[in-house]
């Protein structure tokens, strides 16, 4: 068996407040190939934190430790600035879960593209505009001409993130972490999206590790899920197969979607033990 | 207040239409939502929704049409207290619309302060709790929050006002199942008890036919059909949108 482009043991992230310290994350361990891993999970149960730890964008008064953090052989906690800068982006991307906030907010979005698509290979401006239209298109932004010289504020909250997707796309990473990438969009586009990530993994050997909280999506999508709660995985298992999840929280979740056709008022809600984050 | 008895609508929009630029997102667009009654919109990316509601809540001009809130007639212009009091919005993404740097506490106190409100103490602690967030937040910075821990922060925000009418816009996308069922819950209770009315934006046909009575589908900056929730279960509607979303709500088909 090869090494796996990603491996990730034992990581821990700790905010220090005033009050005392927020464990984020609490001894999370998984490796990635190339696959689609699916992460879902509580609202606040770290998913996000292990995302930008990976990626290198916790918030620097914030605690990190790992046994291993490591990708393709690169200790990601030993790397220096310069060498972060140059896996971000262009070897490792990250679709945000905030995608407008984390858009520049006084740069149109064709510009964006095309500085991001500058900054990593050595094109003509020319053909960075017809790369960038192309990709909008390609995350079936209707009318790409307009879009690209609007700014943040002016785009659909659905724009915002086929935008966010379109420019990590562009710099084609050989690892995406996708954080919510299609919270946002109507269930026609999410599955363009879906497809060409998808595409992505199957040809061009990407790994995909997607954070949703769409049971169904993810159950429907991913090759593997892991099950978060608070701070730690409480489960991990085919995604073939979530529908024999173990753990209550996971059996609870699936229990209390809403359904067309079923009148259940009001819907069940989850009795949350405290063993259960232990 | 006469107006309000007799009439029966809690927001009537009339032949609305919003223009950017050259750009058309909203095109002619007519709703009426009777008091009391949970009004559904759902609709591809990008076809007007946050921008009706938007209108509506005074923060995008319109052109032209007419707009009714509460009995009480609105032009496209800013909106007084009193409107803040009856009409609170939700907006699709939390992290606008929370001032970043300040504490759940200060984003909570501020509207009940405006507009007057006795028991800040308890009012707080109630919102916090209904939407499962303990005290233990209540000191947290808004940057400190993850997705939908900041999500819910707005909707208690919203609620905290006891307003009359909720324009929300994809209240519970960022949340996980489990939280998410909580929040629904605790909005058809709020409804049921003070006779709310919601004019809601959601992308999940399940969440739309749980929480609604009729359902407006747009496209284009237009409202193509206006349907009871039922309809979608009998799969009685004719725009072929409508179908569409149907279809790709019961997830992603490789191949
Ligand atoms: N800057 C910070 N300071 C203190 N605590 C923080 C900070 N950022 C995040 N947290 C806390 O860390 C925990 C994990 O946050 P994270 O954003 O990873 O959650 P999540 O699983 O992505 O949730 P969601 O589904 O709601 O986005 C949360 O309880 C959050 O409140
Ligand atoms: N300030 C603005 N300037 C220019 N165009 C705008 C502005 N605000 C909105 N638009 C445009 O109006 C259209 C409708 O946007 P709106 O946000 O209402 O869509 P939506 O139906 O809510 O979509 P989504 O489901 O993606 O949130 C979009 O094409 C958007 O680019
Ligand atoms: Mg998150
Ligand atoms: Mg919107």
């Amino acid at each position: 068996m090869t090494a796996p482009l990603l491996t990730v043991d034992d990581l821990r992230v700790t905010f220090p407040t005033r009050t005392g310290e927020i464990q984020a994350v609490r001894g999370v361990s998984f490796t990635l190939g190339k696959e689609r891993l699916g992460i879902v999970g509580e609202s606040g149960s770290g998913k996000s934190q292990t995302g930008r730890a990976i990626m290198g964008l916790t918030p620097g008064h914030a605690r990190i430790t790992a046994s291993k953090l490591e990708f393709d052989g690169i200790d990601l906690l030993k790397v220096t600035p310069k060498q972060r800068r140059d896996l971000r982006g262009k070897r490792i991307g990250m679709i945000l879960q905030d995608p407008k906030y984390s858009l520049n907010p006084v740069m149109t979005i064709g510009k964006q593209i095309i500085e991001t698509l500058l900054a990593h290979e050595k094109i003509s401006r020319s053909e960075a505009r017809d790369r960038a239209l192309k990709m909008l298109e390609q995350v079936q932004i209707r009318d790409p001409e307009r879009v690209f010289g609007l700014y943040p504020n002016e785009v659909s909250g659905g724009m915002g993130q086929r935008v966010m997707i379109a420019m990590m796309l562009i710099c084609g990473p050989e690892l995406l972490i996708a954080d919510e990438p299609t919270s946002a969009l109507d269930v026609t586009v999410q599955l363009d999206v879906l497809s060409i990530l998808d595409k992505l993994v199957a040809e061009r050997g990407m790994g995909l590790v997607f954070i949703s909280h769409d049971l169904r999506l993810v159950s429907s999508f991913c090759d593997r899920v892991i099950v978060m709660y608070a701070g730690r995985i409480v489960e991990e298992l085919p995604s073939a197969d979530l529908a024999q999840a173990k753990h209550p929280y996971t059996q609870g979740l699936l229990n209390c979607l809403p359904t067309i056709g079923t009148d259940r008022h009001p819907l069940p809600v989850l009795e949350r033990k405290v063993e259960w984050s232990a | 207040m006469t107006g309000i008895m007799t009439e029966k609508t809690a927001l009537s929009v009339r032949d609305m239409i919003v223009t950017f630029d050259e750009y058309v997102a909203l095109d002619h667009v007519s709703v009426d939502v009777a008091t009391g009654e949970s009004f559904g919109i759902v609709g591809e990316s990008g076809s007007g929704k946050s921008t009706l509601l938007r209108a509506v809540a005074g923060l995008n001009r319109f052109d032209s049409g007419a707009l009714a809130v509460d009995g009480r007639s609105y032009s496209s212009g800013r909106r007084d207290k009193e409107f803040y009091r009856t009409v609170q919005m939700v907006f699709q993404d939390p992290y606008g619309s929370l001032h970043p740097r300040q504490t759940v506490d200060r984003l909570l106190l501020e509207p009940l302060v405006i507009h007057g409100f006795d028991d800040i103490d308890v009012r707080i602690a109630r919102a916090l709790d209904e939407v499962g967030l303990g005290a233990g937040f209540r000191f947290r910075y808004s940057h400190q929050l993850s997705g939908g821990q900041r999500q819910r922060i707005a909707i208690a925000r919203a609620l905290i006002l006891e307003p009359k009418i909720l324009l929300l816009d994809e209240p519970t996308s960022a949340l996980d199942a489990s939280i998410q069922a909580e929040i629904l819950n605790l909005l058809e209770q709020a409804r049921k008890d003070r006779n709310l009315t919601f004019v809601m934006v959601s992308h999940d046909l399940g969440v739309i036919s749980h929480m609604c009575e009729r359902v407006a589908v747009m496209k284009s900056g237009k409202i193509v059909e206006t349907v009871p929730v039922e309809a979608l279960e009998k799969r009685e509607f004719s725009a072929d949108y409508t179908r569409q979303l149907l279809v790709a709500s019961e997830g992603f088909r490789r191949g």
